[in-house]
Formats: C-alpha cells, sequence, structure tokens
C-alpha cells in the first residue's frame, strides 16, 4: 500500500505555547484517516502546518505522490502545496461569499489550468476550451455534490450544510490527492450528518483519494476511519483502529469531562 | 401625526448645529485690523439647512433600515436596465451616436472637458483592478498617472521621443512601478497597504516637486507636444478633436480589455483574493502573483492616462498628482461600484461633468463633493450600479454558458 | 552637538504633536478598524476655534494665562462635540457595510470640512497669537531649549499621561479596550459598545483640539489646510508604532517626528516628510505589524 503523508516530530509553538509536540503520523494510500481530540487540542494546527498556512517549530512533512517521488512539504508556499495535491476545508467555513457558488468551484481549477493575461484578453481557442473545461468540470462536482441547483446563488446566502458541501467541492477541483476535512459535520443535523457520512465513503473511490478527518461525532468517525490519531495538548497519545482506540485507557481519560466520553466508550 | 417623531428630532439637530457651527459660521476674526465681524443671519441659514436636511436624512435611513430587513437585497432599477438586453442595446448605441457627433455639436470647450472626463474612466477602470476586483485598497495611485505623465514629458523633452511611442512606454514604465510598489506591501494586510501605497505617492511627488534638475521642480514642464497626426500641424481646436476621439478609442480599449480581464481565470482570482486571501491560497492561488498582475495591470492604465494627460494639456507639474486626486479616483471606483465596469464610466462622468456644469455652484464645488460622498456611502453603500457576479446555464448534459 | 541637540528638541516638539493625533487615529482604529480621515480636520477646526476664542476673549481686554485656560477649555469641548457628530454621520450608519464605504465617507468628511470652513472663515492664512504663557521660569531655561517646545513637549506627555491612566483604570478605559479587543464579547458582557464608541471619538477629538492649540501658537499661523498634512503624518505615525496599540502611537509619534527633524538638519530640508514616508515604508518591510503592533500570525 505505502503512505501517501508522513509527519515526523513534528512541532508548533505560538509564543510560549506548545500546540503541537512531536506529533507523528502516517496516512496510508487510499485509507479514510481520522483525528480526534479535545478542543484545543491542536487538530486544526496540525492541518494548518499540513498545508503551510502555518510554518511548523520543528519536524518534517513528507507527501508522496501516486506519481512522483516523496517531496517534503513542510516550508512550502501554500498554493504549491495544494498543487502538489493536498486539498482541504476550514472548520470556520472560508467561502468566497461574494462569488457564485460556481465560481468558487471555478477557483479550484485555478492550478489545474494556465491561461494567461494574453490568453485572458484575446481568448484565442485554446483559453475559450479550457475556460470551458473549467466550467464544465465545475459543474460535474457541483452536481456531484447535490449543489447543481444552487450554482448561480452566492455562496454567503447559501445554507448552513450547502457551504460545508461547497467547501468540499471547491476541494475536490482542485484534483487533491489527500483531502483534509475539518470538522465537516460540524453544525449539521443527524440526516445531513449521515447523508455527509455516505458522501465521504464515496468520494474516497470516486475520486480516488486519500482523506484525513477532524472529527468531534464520533459515530461518524467510527464508522469511516480506518485508522484514528488522537490528540490531547498538542501530544498524540493513541493511535489505531476504531476498535483499538474505542477501548484505549488514554483516550477515555483524555476525554473524561468532556461529553464525548460517553460516546467514545 | 405621522411624522411627529422625526420633526421633534430634527428641531434638536437643527439645535444643535447652531451651537456646533457657532464660531465657524457666525465669528469672522479680521486679525489684521482686530475686528470681530458678526453673521448672526448665517444661524438661520444653518437651522433651516439643518432642520431639513435631519429631517429626510432619518427618514431614509429609516426606509433603509426597513427595507434591509423585509428583503435583504433586490436587484436595483438601474442594474436591471442595464442587464435587460431590450435597453441597454439601443441605449449603448445611442451613447455610440452621441460620442461621435459630440465634437460637431458642441463647443471646443466642452470637447475638452468631455476628453478629461475619458481621462478619469479610464483611471477609474484601471484602479478598479486594484481595489474594485482584487481588493486592494491603493491610496496612491495618483503616483502611477505621474509616472505615465512625467515618462511622456521628459524623455520628449531629453530624446525628443515622440508620443505614440511614448505612450506603451508610459503604461509600460507605471506598470513597473506598479510592480516596485507591490512587491514591499506584499506581505501587509488592508489599511497597511493603504498608507503604504499613499506614502509611495507622496515620497514621489515630493520628489518630483524638490528635484529641480531632474523634474523642473514645482513650476513643472510646459510645452509638452500634442500627439502628431500623420505629420500634419494641427490647430488648437483640431487637435482638442483629434485628443477626444483618440481618448474614445483608447478608453474603448481599456473597457475591452478591463472587461475580458474580470471575465477570466485572473479576474476571477483577483476577486478570490478580495473575498479571502487565506482561503484563496488554500484554493491553489499563488498570492504574489495575483497582487502583483493587479498592481501592474492597473497602474499601466494610469500611466497610459498620464501619458495622455500630459499631451492634452502640454503642461503638468507636481501639483496635478496630490492626494486629493487619488482620492478621487478611489471615490470614481466606490461610488460606481466596485468591480462593476458601467457604474465606474458613469460615476467618472458623474464626478468631473457635473461640477463643469454647475459652474454656478463653483464656489461650493468641493464641498458639495464631500457632502456627495457621505450621502451615498450612507444610502447606497454598494455604489451606483453594484456589480453583480455572472450568470451561468446549464443545458444537461453538456454545460453551456449563457452570456 | 548644539545643532544635534536643536534638531533632537525640534524632533521632539513636533513629534509630540504627531503623538496627539496619532492616538485618536489608533484609538479609533482599534475599535472601528477605519482610518478617520476627518480627523486631521478636527484639529484644523480645533485651531480655528481657539483663534475665535482667543480673539474674542483678547477684545473683551482679557490677558494671558487666563485667555489660554478658557480658549484651551472651549476648543477643547467644541472639539469634541465635532469629533462626536462626525461618527454619528459619517460612520454611524456604516457599521455594517463593506471596509471601504466607510473610508469613503471619511474622505467626503475630511473635504467637507476643510471647505466648510474655508467657506465660512477664508482660504487666507490667518495669523495666530501666541496663547502659551511667558514667564520668568521659561525665560530661565531658554538657552536650553525654546519656551514654546518646552510647553509643548511637557503638555503633550502630561495629557498621554492622562489618557494612559483613563484606559487602565478608569470603568470607561476599561470597556474601550475590551471593545477594541472583540467587540462581540465586549457586548455580551453588557458593554454599551455605541456608547464606547462615541467616547473615543470624544476623547482622541479633544486630543487633537489640544494638538492644533499648541502647534498653532508655536508655528504662529493656520488656515483651513493644517489639517490635511498634520493627518496624513500623524497616521503615518500610528501605523508606524502598530496601529491600534496606545503606547504605539506616542512611541510613532515621536520617531517620526525625530525622523523628520534630524533628516531636514542633516541630509536636506527639502525632503522632510520623504524621511517620514520612506522611514515608515522601511519599518514596515520588516515589521509589517509596526514598532509595537500584535503580531497578525491569525488563527484559522
Ligand atoms: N495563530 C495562533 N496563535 C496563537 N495560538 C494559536 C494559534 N492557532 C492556534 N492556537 C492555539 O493552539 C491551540 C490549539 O488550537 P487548535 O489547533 O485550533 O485546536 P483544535 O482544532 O484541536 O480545537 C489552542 O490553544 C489555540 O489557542
Ligand atoms: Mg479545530
Amino acid at each position: 500500500m505505502g503512505n501517501i503523508l508522513e509527519v515526523k516530530n513534528l512541532t508548533m509553538d505560538f509564543g510560549g505555547l506548545r500546540a503541537l509536540n512531536n506529533v507523528n503520523l502516517h496516512i496510508q494510500r487510499g485509507e479514510i484517516a481520522a483525528l480526534i481530540g479535545p478542543n484545543g487540542a491542536g487538530k486544526t494546527t496540525l492541518f494548518n502546518c499540513l498545508t503551510g498556512i502555518y510554518k511548523p517549530t520543528a519536524g518534517d512533512i513528507l507527501l508522496y505522490p501516486p506519481d512522483g517521488k516523496a517531496k517534503k512539504i513542510s516550508g512550502l508556499k501554500i498554493n504549491i502545496i495544494t498543487e502538489l495535491g493536498v486539498a482541504r476545508t476550514f472548520q470556520n467555513i472560508r467561502l468566497f461569499g461574494g462569488m457564485t457558488v460556481l465560481e468558487n468551484v471555478m477557483i479550484g481549477r485555478h492550478t489545474r489550468s494556465k491561461s494567461s493575461i494574453l490568453g485572458a484578453i484575446f481568448r484565442p481557442p485554446a483559453t475559450r476550451s479550457e475556460e470551458k473545461a473549467i466550467i464544465d468540470k465545475s459543474y460535474s462536482i457541483l452536481e456531484y455534490m447535490g449543489l447543481a441547483p444552487l450554482v448561480n446563488e452566492l455562496a454567503n446566502n447559501l445554507p448552513y450544510g450547502a457551504q460545508r458541501r461547497l467547501e468540499i467541492a471547491r476541494a475536490l477541483a482542485t484534483d487533491p490527492h489527500l483531502l483534509l476535512l475539518d470538522e465537516p459535520a460540524a453544525g449539521m443535523n443527524p440526516q445531513e450528518t449521515n447523508e455527509l457520512d455516505a458522501l465521504i465513503a464515496q468520494l474516497r473511490t470516486d475520486y480516488n483519494l486519500s482523506i484525513l478527518l477532524i472529527e468531534h461525532d464520533m459515530k461518524l468517525v467510527m464508522n469511516l476511519a480506518q485508522n484514528i490519531f488522537v490528540l490531547d495538548y498538542g501530544e498524540e497519545i493513541a493511535y489505531g483502529t476504531p476498535q483499538e482506540i474505542r477501548h484505549n485507557p488514554a483516550v477515555i481519560k483524555a476525554y473524561l469531562g468532556e461529553e464525548a466520553d460517553a460516546e467514545v466508550s | 401625526m405621522k411624522y411627529a417623531c422625526e420633526l421633534k428630532q430634527s428641531t434638536y439637530i437643527a439645535l444643535w448645529f447652531i451651537l456646533l457651527t457657532f464660531p465657524i459660521m457666525v465669528v469672522k476674526v479680521n486679525t489684521i485690523e482686530n475686528i470681530i465681524v458678526w453673521r448672526w443671519i448665517n444661524i438661520v441659514g444653518v437651522g433651516v439647512g439643518a432642520f431639513v436636511l435631519s429631517f429626510f436624512w432619518q427618514l431614509y435611513l429609516r426606509k433603509k433600515m426597513t427595507s434591509q430587513q423585509t428583503a435583504p437585497e433586490k436587484v436595483s432599477i438601474l442594474n436591471r436596465l442595464i442587464e435587460n438586453p431590450k435597453i441597454y442595446r439601443p441605449a449603448l448605441f445611442i451613447v455610440g451616436i452621441f460620442a461621435l457627433i459630440f465634437p460637431a455639436v458642441f463647443s471646443h470647450y466642452q470637447v475638452n472637458v468631455m476628453t478629461t472626463a475619458l481621462i478619469y474612466v479610464m483611471l477609474g477602470l484601471g484602479l478598479n483592478i486594484e481595489v474594485g476586483l482584487a481588493g486592494l485598497l491603493d491610496l496612491g495611485y495618483v503616483a502611477f498617472y505621474a509616472v505615465g505623465a512625467y515618462s511622456y514629458a521628459l524623455l520628449n523633452y531629453h530624446f525628443g521621443l515622440g508620443f505614440w511611442m511614448l505612450l506603451p512606454v508610459g503604461a509600460l514604465l507605471a506598470a513597473f512601478f506598479g510592480i516596485l510598489v507591490g512587491f514591499p506591501v506584499l506581505r501587509l494586510r488592508g489599511d497597511y497597504l493603504a498608507i503604504v501605497t499613499l506614502a509611495f505617492a507622496e515620497i514621489l511627488r515630493l520628489v518630483l516637486e524638490n528635484w529641480n534638475t531632474f523634474s523642473f521642480g514645482p513650476s513643472g514642464i510646459s510645452n509638452i507636444p500634442r500627439p502628431g497626426f500623420f505629420g500634419i500641424n494641427l490647430t488648437p481646436e483640431q487637435s482638442a478633436i483629434y485628443m477626444y476621439f483618440l481618448l474614445i478609442a483608447l478608453c474603448g480599449l481599456t473597457i475591452f480589455v478591463t472587461y475580458r480581464l474580470q471575465h477570466s481565470r485572473i479576474g476571477r482570482a483577483w476577486v478570490a483574493l478580495r473575498e479571502d486571501e487565506l482561503a484563496c491560497q488554500a484554493t491553489g492561488i499563488d498570492k504574489t502573483k495575483a497582487k502583483l498582475t493587479a498592481f501592474a495591470l492597473g497602474a499601466m492604465w494610469a500611466g497610459m492616462a498620464g501619458v495622455l494627460f500630459a499631451a492634452k494639456t502640454t503642461f503638468i507639474n507636481p501639483a496635478s498628482f496630490t492626494f486629493m486626486e487619488s482620492a478621487m479616483i478611489l471615490s470614481i471606483v466606490v461610488l460606481g461600484g466596485m468591480g462593476s465596469i458601467p457604474g465606474i464610466i458613469l460615476a467618472a462622468l458623474a464626478i468631473t461633468l457635473l461640477p463643469e456644469y454647475l459652474r454656478v455652484f463653483s464656489d461650493y464645488r468641493m464641498i458639495l463633493f464631500g457632502a456627495a460622498l457621505i450621502i451615498i456611502m450612507v444610502f447606497r453603500p454598494g455604489g451606483l450600479l453594484a456589480d453583480r457576479r455572472k450568470q451561468y446555464k446549464f443545458h444537461q448534459p453538456d454545460a453551456k454558458e449563457k452570456r | 552637538m548644539n545643532f544635534f541637540w536643536d534638531l533632537f528638541l525640534g524632533g521632539l516638539t513636533r513629534g509630540s504633536i504627531y503623538a496627539l493625533l496619532a492616538l485618536g487615529y489608533t484609538m479609533v482604529y482599534g475599535i472601528l478598524q477605519l482610518i478617520n480621515f476627518a480627523h486631521g480636520e478636527i484639529y484644523m477646526i480645533g485651531a480655528f476655534s481657539a483663534l475665535i476664542v482667543a480673539s474674542i476673549l483678547t477684545m473683551q481686554g482679557l490677558t494671558g494665562l487666563s485667555v489660554l485656560i478658557l480658549a484651551t477649555i472651549a476648543t477643547v469641548l467644541y472639539a469634541a462635540a465635532y469629533g462626536f457628530t462626525v461618527e454619528k454621520i459619517a460612520y454611524k450608519p456604516l457599521r455594517q457595510s463593506s471596509r471601504l464605504s466607510p473610508l469613503i465617507s471619511a474622505i467626503g468628511m475630511s473635504i467637507f470640512l476643510q471647505n466648510y470652513v474655508m467657506l465660512a472663515q477664508t482660504s487666507d492664512f490667518l495669523p495666530f497669537p501666541n496663547l502659551l504663557p511667558q514667564s520668568n521660569f521659561l525665560d530661565s531655561i531658554s538657552s536650553v531649549i525654546g519656551p514654546s517646545d518646552f510647553i509643548i513637549i511637557v503638555t503633550s506627555a502630561a495629557v498621554m499621561s492622562a489618557l494612559t491612566l483613563l484606559l487602565k483604570f478608569t470603568k470607561m478605559g476599561k470597556a474601550m479596550r475590551a471593545t477594541a479587543q472583540d467587540q462581540t464579547m465586549a457586548m455580551l458582557t453588557g458593554v454599551n459598545v455605541n456608547r464606547v464608541i462615541s467616547r473615543t471619538f470624544i476623547i482622541g477629538s479633544a486630543l487633537a483640539a489640544i494638538g492644533g492649540i499648541l502647534i498653532a501658537s508655536h508655528v504662529g499661523r493656520i488656515n483651513f489646510y493644517i489639517g490635511f498634512n498634520a493627518g496624513i503624518k500623524a497616521f503615518t505615525a500610528a501605523v508606524l508604532g502598530g496601529i491600534g496599540s496606545v503606547p504605539g502611537a506616542v512611541l510613532g509619534g515621536l520617531v517620526l517626528g525625530l525622523a523628520e527633524s534630524f533628516g531636514t538638519g542633516y541630509i536636506s530640508s527639502d525632503y522632510e516628510s520623504v524621511f517620514a514616508f520612506a522611514l515608515l515604508i522601511l519599518i514596515l518591510i520588516f515589521k509589517p505589524d509596526g514598532i509595537l503592533g500584535r503580531s497578525s500570525q491569525q488563527k484559522v
């Protein structure tokens, strides 16, 4: 199988605060892995390190794209990491609110297209067909995500659940190998969560993805994930299959006091 | 009574304004003869004026609040008009005819005024790339305008190069200057960028003002040649008409190019940058490239406008390139509606032409301009013609573009 | 050495005025994230009303310290009223709109106020009487420091210390700081945000008025345009120090004043403002958040 991503001894400091301490993590090609832990454990910070938004204080992040050889991505620019095939969604939704749903997804195609300024002005056939390809591909992703009726709405005007799905659609448009989802079910009702559950599983096969998922909804996590990493106060306290995590005393202890502990046990 | 509350409020407000403006409006100190002139009559003016204005102010503000609550966003009438092909096609046709026969119908002076207005159309559309699309708040846009104007004047003076040669050179130099300004501000957030661009423009203006050997200082450069017309010597009148048509053509070019850019892969990237810089990068857009192209392509038009300005007035000095000028161009963009090409054209024409044709108010031009900026922002913060995103229509199974 | 000392004092004097004005910018920015372009105009109006009040008082036969005190009180109250009104008209209705709308409205207000004073008063420079008191004490130190330099520096320092104490220890100051930090949180904990904003404008305007009187007495003439340049410089100072930060504004003002003073003294007197702006650009390139600004590593 092989890994698509390896994180080695990753440490991230904010001033005096150590948000991640010597974290190690690996994601196998084609798997859905989950990252769980109490609020403030450093999960989002880890995503931000993986996607280049934060520069890690220490440690390495290695990406193994299916077609190329290993590449150290820590320290690269955000958009370069996206170009190498890592896409993400945000815990606090960050869409381009003043743009339409379709345009949001079309932005995702930016790295996979190349028409230049001159192309934009003169619109030669190459630019035209590229533009058409961008529109078609974006529309097909929106169809897949069930957002086709909303293509011309402004992203700001979408209901919450649709906004979360649009973020996934935008990420898919960048042709990622690895998809990072930050609490995709947050704020969804149980029915929407169930739909999301099915969708994520389907995504992996249809788009040939590896997925790392941050989620508090334990049912979703246990359902989807082959492997689970548990963070607490920036430390990695457990790694294993859902079965193993469910019975891990350290995990149960970390979650004690949080309502989630009922769900874990 | 229906408006009792507003009337009472307005009375208080009028009293407040009488107090507030009392020293400045009523008292006038003559420091030379050491006497004080009391102009009591002004109290009446202030009182009545404040009363009436505040009455309507409150009325409209309340109307705006309630309409916001009931219908969060309705497309304005103006927007619907210009989006309706039955209206805008004939309208465009009429405007086109009007533009063509304008010099035949109106006086030499009017043609000159219109030419100036067209220069502002070009400036507005250029700044729109930076501010309206990419969200880069540039308070020093006038610097690029100055670069264009001085490129023409100086390169012509020293090397005798001609207008047609220097038009693209001026544009390119301005674009280059745009990149030069763009680099240091790449890391800066919104308002820091604003003050740094302002600082660049002020530095440039002060250098032009003081570096006499280079730029001829505050007295500027005169006798800049008008553009040649196939080697024929034109009278000033003919030359004004020639400039006018030149600007019509070049504004056409500006509109065409900025429209195409706006609706391209790069234009979308700019808007995404404006909407959310971080998400934009995480979606794979190179922030550096997007910002620098926005600066360069925005500055380019200012450079071109600068060359045209120098050729039109045949005289330039640093006083034409003050912060007020930047503020004016920025107002055009915001009043027109950021990102909206027709809105900006309309606003540029309105802002430059209205004061010309309201000569009666010539003393009050600037104060009315200031008041208008406030009022329009309060009651129409999206501008005259807010930009609307392009709509696409899809037929299953193959997708196709509508417009 | 003597030359150096003169430049240093000149820079300090100038910097104190920048600092007084920069405080208004920084406080408003801290709470509303708005560049209040009309702030320089408040300072100009402060100078004009001081001139008018002082002239009236002098013609009533008053002299010396009493003119200064009464004129200062009147001016401060008056400028504060202007600041309050400006906010209500040009900014309050725009709280919910995009960032650029209030900025344009601020530029409009600035143009309006300049022309209002120009039309109602004059477009010429007016001589401004030296209101600052003469005393034996000042004479005795005049070999070391010019009397008006001394008064400007000391007054500014006193006013700024008072502001710092006010922000630190009073309930109002705490509410202001809370609002600057997180407006929603402040509102939830019972802070009346509208009142805080109004007071911020009032205090900022009062400081600007004091700056206006001091500088007008020092320079000896005013016109309707003085607010513009001072305003841009003060805003530059606020950014230089780290906008939103009160000590930053003071530091930024002083640094800017000194840079201009030494630049004009040692390099060239033509490029006074160029030194200020060049310094700003340099500092922001290396410290994008200003000297004392909070780091902008935003949370995602
Ligand atoms: N940009 C930042 N600056 C300072 N502290 C931060 C920043 N980002 C995150 N943190 C801190 O790091 C810790 C982990 O946060 P986060 O990764 O968001 O947690 P999680 O996503 O697991 O809930 C928290 O204490 C948070 O306050
Ligand atoms: Mg998180």
